[in-house]
């Protein structure tokens, strides 16, 4: 079984995100996303600045498989990417929920959080798609 | 749920990931496809490859048969053991598969066929056997292990059989050598020194668990593919199909033109193609900029599409992006290719990119 945080909310598309208490949140992808891919060698981090709405695919992370979209959780600014995946994409590999955190999200509306998934409906749908 | 060879459990045990391939459940990888690839690179790794399909072919017609049904020419293959890489074309110049063939002595040959193309394959022999004298048997009985990597040979020396071991040591790449039950060809698909085993699907366990104990490296379908792109070695349904003929695939070396008198399948269809203007180019590709080059990308020249990513991935050994690329003939070495809209640069390289563990492009 994956590892899934409970201090953290979770997307159907399996990516996580924290809550800084600074109006601010922090995305990546998850443990479960992350074995699914394999080795990653390649992610495409979003512009800093950059206006997304919830669901729209923001970023790409690249394994020796296949490109997979990474959607924003929620509508928002994106304030910083992590720059560190430039030269070792491998951090998601690594260390999905620290090190290999993908962007940096001011949201327009805080309490939108709330209504992500939590660990355990999360690893809920994990296990119906396996 | 899809075929399983004789070694799956095995697979499971080891934690593999497990995936759909040409009809079979077959591992993708055992943890990282990328520590898999440098094992094979820098000491060994091993395959299971018994998705894959030997077939036996046997009888007073079974060479003028070969020649027929190939493109490449069987008549080459004289000396015990030889193998021949070939297609095997539809009367349109299409590949209906690729094969490797051994000469296994007068009026025995064994070809190795794609797990997905199998059925296809031992159909089409056989309706173009329809009134010779030779009998084509499918060798489901058999399990297959491709041990592959610079210290593959000193491995699995002291794991053959006793009959086996002098012959198969001594045999030249592109041979094989054989006894009552094994069959062992100094043959791949990773640019390395190796062997790939045929034997009794009751023995592969045992054969794979001494591999293990003498710390041959699983390597999963992961691994096999940026290995062999890495090569320059082309894969069927990727870089040709039945409508993308050799010519079109980088595959001209493999085409045997000479005897003019000899007619194979395809070979009108071949020789016009041959003769037709238009001609693209097979090419390697090296993304110089960022990304990762993908199947049905487009290359760029001059602001046009000038043509189509086949094959491509990144090169754990390279640790760049490369590909195959049907192109324009004379595009230029510096072209683009469109990766989600944005044009990155590439460079045109000729492959293989890898072989025996060294880069032969410059980066």
């Amino acid at each position: 079984m994956s590892d899934a945080p409970t201090d953290l909310r979770y997307t159907k598309s399996h990516e996580w995100i924290r809550d800084n208490g600074d109006g601010t949140v922090t995305v990546g992808i998850t443990d479960h996303a992350q074995e699914a891919l394999g080795d990653i060698v390649f992610v495409e981090i979003p512009d800093q600045g950059r206006e997304v709405d919830a669901e729209e695919a923001c970023a790409v992370v690249e394994s020796v498989k296949a490109a997979s979209d990474i959607y924003s959780p929620l509508a928002g600014e994106v304030i910083e990417s992590n720059a560190l995946l430039n030269d070792s994409p491998e951090a998601i590999n690594n260390s999905p929920y620290d090190e290999g955190w993908i962007f940096r999200l001011a949201p327009n509306d805080m309490t939108a959080l709330a209504g992500l998934l939590d660990a355990s409906t999360y690893q809920q749908v994990v296990e119906d798609e396996t | 749920m899809g075929l399983r060879t004789p070694l799956f459990s095995e697979h499971e045990r080891l934690g593999a990931r497990i995936v759909p391939f040409g009809g079979w459940d077959m591992p993708l990888h055992y943890g990282s496809q990328i520590e898999e690839h440098h094992a094979v690179r820098r000491a060994a790794g091993m395959f299971d490859v018994s998705h894959m399909r030997p077939v036996d072919i046997e009888g007073p017609d079974a060479l003028p048969f070969l020649r027929h049904l190939l493109a490449n020419d069987a008549a080459k293959l004289t000396a015990p053991g030889k193998a021949l890489y070939t297609c095997m074309l539809n009367p349109q110049g299409g590949v209906v598969d690729d094969l490797i063939l051994y000469f296994r002595g007068p009026e025995r040959y064994r070809a190795v066929v794609n797990a997905g193309t199998a059925e296809k394959d031992i159909a089409w022999m056989q309706a173009q056997a329809e009134g010779r004298q030779l009998n084509i048997q499918s060798r489901d009985d058999l399990a297959m292990i491709a041990v592959q990597g610079p210290d593959a040979r000193a491995r699995i020396e002291p794991l053959l059989p006793d009959g086996l071991r002098v012959s198969a040591m001594q045999v030249e790449p592109f041979f094989a050598a054989e006894d009552a039950h094994w069959f062992v060809g100094r043959t791949g698909y990773t640019g390395e020194d190796g062997f790939e085993i045929m034997l009794p699907s009751a023995d592969a366990v045992t054969l794979w668990r001494a591999l293990l104990a003498a710390e041959v490296r699983p390597c999963g379908l992961g691994a096999r593919d940026t290995l062999r792109l890495e090569a320059g070695m082309n894969l069927y349904g990727q870089d040709m199909d039945e409508t993308i003929g050799p010519l079109d695939a980088g595959l001209g070396w493999t085409i045997a033109w000479h005897p003019d008198e000899r007619d194979f399948v395809g070979r009108e269809a071949l020789t016009a193609r041959r003769d037709h203007l238009e001609r693209r180019d097979f090419v390697g590709l090296l993304l110089t900029g960022r990304g990762v080059l993908r199947p049905h990308q487009s290359v760029l020249a001059d602001g046009r599409v000038v043509g189509e990513v086949t094959s491509g991935g990144f090169s754990p050994t390279l640790e760049r992006s490369i590909a195959f690329a049907r192109v324009e003939a004379g595009t230029p070495d510096d072209c683009a290719v469109d990766i989600r809209g944005k044009p990155v640069n590439a460079r045109i390289v000729k492959p293989p990119f890898v072989r025996h563990g060294r880069i032969l492009v410059d980066l």
